[in-house]
């Protein structure tokens, strides 16, 4: 048998935790060749990473311990090489990008001295690893190299710090580079372009890359082979099409049914009065302008769908009507009253009424207080929803409806999952019967299969208690299985608003279309297709 | 940069000038000056000449404004004691302590750092414990015990270094060294918290992508990000030690400001107290700009 570039063989790793040891992966084996693009694909916990810091050397032991395997590197064992050796091939042979530039950066070194310490250390003299750093810089599309290679990271935008990362790993030209999720962090069209520009490098070195990833659009958009891992275990591979087409196992066809975006869209609601209209609604952070002239209106049962890009001031708008952030104008008429100008006392009785579901509820919920304590508290601070004899069974029914057993109510947050925990935020919005939930990227940080089920359960409340939801987020899909109407921003405007088939459908705006035609789509054939249309418009030009 | 300067120098004026109204009330408050300033058998007559020889007569007002006016011109009057201006006698002194303050606090920087970093990036390990035991120590021994446990060890028992007094390099050891417990528990034990921080981030897991060999690691990647909290302890330390090292210096007959404020407060000599209030108080507020300046050389993302 031919030599692989990189082949795992039977990787076992188990962490050693307080609770006892936990079998991060058991016997993985896949390879990687030259010119290749392998995505390790799996929800979170699935050690789709474990085997990848296995490469690196970045698992401490303790806690970890690589308990069975081999990581051949060009037919040699890299675990049977010294520490000096694999320091050697790391940076230089086999680079690594990560999930959140900015994290991942150094902030208190510029950029052009980060990507010259790779050169360095492997012994590159420091000018010509000057002047190479700013031809990378160039390369990877980064404005002004000159200047750029002086500034520090926090002065990037994120796609910008993606492609500072992807210059560091690449300045050596290693043989492989790994890319942790490389992309999840960044907008859906600034993840179109570092995909691209991964391609295009790629094509150029002819590296092998290893794409590890949640997301099976990115895996349609560019991986060869693919590999599904759930639990620690590789449950099928092949090529990404074959996988995709003809799921072997059980748990890649329930991974490729749950993605979202493929249900029917639902039909136009007639036109009904509004419960909450917004006009001229304005934010500024001094000279700062968050959000210009918003209007829009919300009807009883209806769910609106707030899109856009980071910076689009979609947070800011959930922030205004909550009052959590004062607005600098404008006006929302609610129930007849204008939410900005409610005296204290007004304010306190609306807040009842308009509820809201964060992103991470493992920050919103208070480490500190039972599921019990966090449902209660709404009790406490608004008593005239229910006599106290109550509480206990009427938090009891609403676990019951979110999903959850009630008899887990004297638990708290960190005991849970994550889907478990936002299913608990809900409850939490529920406990005062609101008319309106905000659910700003409720579901976002959510893995699919779970995400479809939170997904599921908001629809199945709105059902049964008329409920109106804001619903802010960045991934198309999802608005487009959930959603009722679609508002679009972009840099603090609303770009387009329609019914979600208009603008699914037939997008008017340039931006509109743009961030349709970014988002990928599962069906590895489908973006194919849309490639192969792009080449075709780029070669005229 | 510059505006911000300014801008900490005025609100540091301000506070300065708070002090001085302070200072100079506090004093009156205490009662006649003339029966802290003259023996207590001093004549009715030489009371009375030694109010109108410094004004004490006038309105309160009035004297506050000579008050000030003096200190502008940096006049805080003569050191009954030793017959010559306040302030020579305050800055020959805080001269003493300066030094001393500098040479304990780069020595105890530059250990806690390193020890406090090599512990952080082997919990456990021979460094860690190191750092747990001084911790210990600096914490629960109070530094007058030590000091003397250390006069009768060094120099009572072993004849190795001199009790008290200054003259010879050998005289500076035992105060540095007393000194020195304390605040290097201290920041160890901070720059160990921040550092164990530093080396679990994401960057550290790049640098270590990148080949990086662990001694740049810990050195040049996480170091210098883990300092910003050391800065503030390290400065508030400094600020203590400026203030005179009270304990220390009257121990070791150590002729800095602590001991000269306790000297000059037992004697009744307050041109040298109030002197010498205002000069550790005009270091403090120079150093805290240091401070600041020194945050944003290591941070870039801090601007003023």
């Amino acid at each position: 048998m031919a030599d692989h570039l990189l082949e795992v063989r039977n990787l076992s790793v188990t962490f050693h935790t307080v609770r006892g040891p936990v079998h991060a992966v058991r016997n993985v084996s896949w390879h990687l060749d030259r010119g290749e693009v392998l995505a390790i694909l799996g929800e979170s916990g699935s050690g789709k990473s474990v085997s990848a810091s296995a490469i690196m050397d970045l698992i401490d032991c303790p806690p970890g311990q690589i308990t069975s395997g081999e990581l051949l590197f060009e037919g040699r064992d890299l675990l049977k090489m010294g520490r000096e050796e694999r320091r050697d091939i790391n940076g230089k042979r086999i680079a690594m990008i990560f999930q959140d530039p900015l994290s991942h950066l150094n902030p208190v070194y510029t950029v052009g001295w980060q990507i010259e310490e790779t050169m360095v250390i492997h012994g590159t003299p420091r000018a010509r690893a000057r002047a190479e750093t700013l031809a990378l810089l160039a390369k990877v599309g980064i404005p002004n190299p000159g200047q750029s290679a002086h500034k520090y990271p926090h002065q990037f935008s994120g796609g910008q710090r993606q492609r500072l990362m992807i210059a560091m790993a690449l300045a050596l030209r290693p043989d492989i580079l790994i890319a942790d999720e490389p992309t999840t962090a960044l907008d859906v069209t600034v993840q179109a372009q570092i995909l691209d520009l991964l391609e295009k490098l790629q094509a150029e070195t002819g590296m092998g890359l290893l794409l590890i990833t949640h997301d099976l659009g990115v895996v349609a958009e560019v991986a060869d082979r693919v590999v599904v891992m759930n639990g620690g275990e590789i449950v099928e591979q092949g090529s990404a099409a074959q996988v995709y087409a003809n799921p072997q196992h059980p748990y890649t066809a329930r991974l490729i049914a749950a993605a979202p975006g493929k249900g029917e869209m639902p039909p136009d609601r007639a036109p009904a009065p509004p419960l909450l209209a917004v006009s001229g609604l304005c934010k500024r952070y001094g000279e700062f302008t968050a959000l210009e002239g918003a209007d829009f209106a919300l009807a009883e049962g209806e769910t609106l769908a707030i899109v856009g890009e980071s910076g689009s001031g979609k947070s800011t708008l959930a922030k205004c009507l909550l009052r959590l952030d004062e607005p600098t104008g404008g006006q929302a008429l609610y129930k007849g009253a204008d939410l900005f100008r409610l005296s204290p006392k007004d304010l306190f009785r609306m807040r009842r009424d308009i509820q809201m579901v964060f992103q991470d509820p493992t920050q919103s919920l208070n480490p500190r207080m039972s599921v019990y304590d966090l449902i209660s508290e709404a009790w406490v601070i608004h008593p005239e929803i229910l006599p106290r004899a109550q509480w206990k069974a009427r938090a009891a029914g609403l676990l019951a409806q979110v999903g959850l057993l009630p008899e887990h109510m004297h638990r708290y947050a960190h005991q849970f999952s994550g889907g478990q925990r936002q299913r608990i935020a809900i409850a939490r919005a529920l406990a005062l019967e609101p008319r309106v939930i905000i659910c700003d990227e409720a579901v976002s940080a959510l893995d699919v299969s779970i995400q479809a089920q939170v997904i599921e359960l908001l629809a199945d409340l709105r059902r049964r208690f008329g409920l109106s939801y804001i619903f802010i987020a960045h991934d198309l899909p999802v608005v487009r299985d959930f959603a009722d109407r679609v508002i679009v921003m972009q840099g603090g405007r609303i770009v387009e608003q329609g019914s979600v088939r208009q603008i699914f459908d037939a997008p008017r705006e340039t931006y509109t279309k743009n961030l349709l035609a970014a988002s990928l789509d599962p069906d590895p054939a489908v973006q194919a297709a849309r490639r192969e249309a792009r080449h075709a418009a780029k070669v005229p030009a | 940069m510059r505006k911000f300067l300014t801008r900490r120098a005025v609100a540091s004026a301000v506070s300065l000038l708070v002090l001085i109204v302070m200072v100079f009330f506090l004093s009156r408050l205490t009662g006649d000056p003339t029966q802290l300033y003259l023996p207590v058998d001093a004549s009715l007559e030489a009371r009375e000449n030694f109010r109108n020889l410094h004004g004490l007569n006038d309105p309160l007002i009035v004297q506050f404004g000579r008050y000030v006016g003096d200190l502008l011109t940096l006049d805080f009057g003569d050191s009954i004691r030793k017959s010559r201006p306040a302030l020579d006698v305050v800055i020959e002194a805080f001269k003493w302590t300066l030094t001393l303050a500098l040479i304990t606090m780069v020595l105890v920087s530059f250990a806690a750092i390193v020890f406090g970093a090599l512990a952080a990036f082997n919990v456990g390990g021979v460094f860690d414990r190191i750092a747990t035991f001084f911790s210990l120590i600096g914490a629960s021994a109070p530094d007058f015990w030590i000091a003397i446990v250390a006069i009768v060890l060094f120099s009572v028992n072993l004849g190795w270094l001199p009790t008290s007094g200054t003259g010879t390099l050998w005289h500076w050891i035992l105060p540095i060294a007393v000194l020195f417990i304390r605040p290097f528990g201290l920041i160890l034990q901070v720059v160990r918290g921040s550092m164990i921080t530093a080396l679990s981030s994401p960057y550290v897991k790049t640098a270590r992508a990148k080949g990086v060999r662990p001694r740049p690691v810990i050195f040049v990647h996480a170091l210098r990000n883990g300092m910003l909290p050391v800065i503030t302890v390290i400065g508030d330390q400094a600020a203590g030690m400026l203030n005179g090292a009270v304990v220390v210096e009257s121990i070791f007959g150590f002729p800095g400001v602590g001991k000269l404020m306790i000297d000059s407060i037992l004697q009744r000599d307050f041109a040298v107290v109030l002197a010498a209030i205002m000069v550790t108080a005009f270091a403090i507020f120079l150093m805290n700009i240091l401070i600041d300046i020194a945050y944003a050389v290591l941070d870039p993302r801090i601007r003023y």
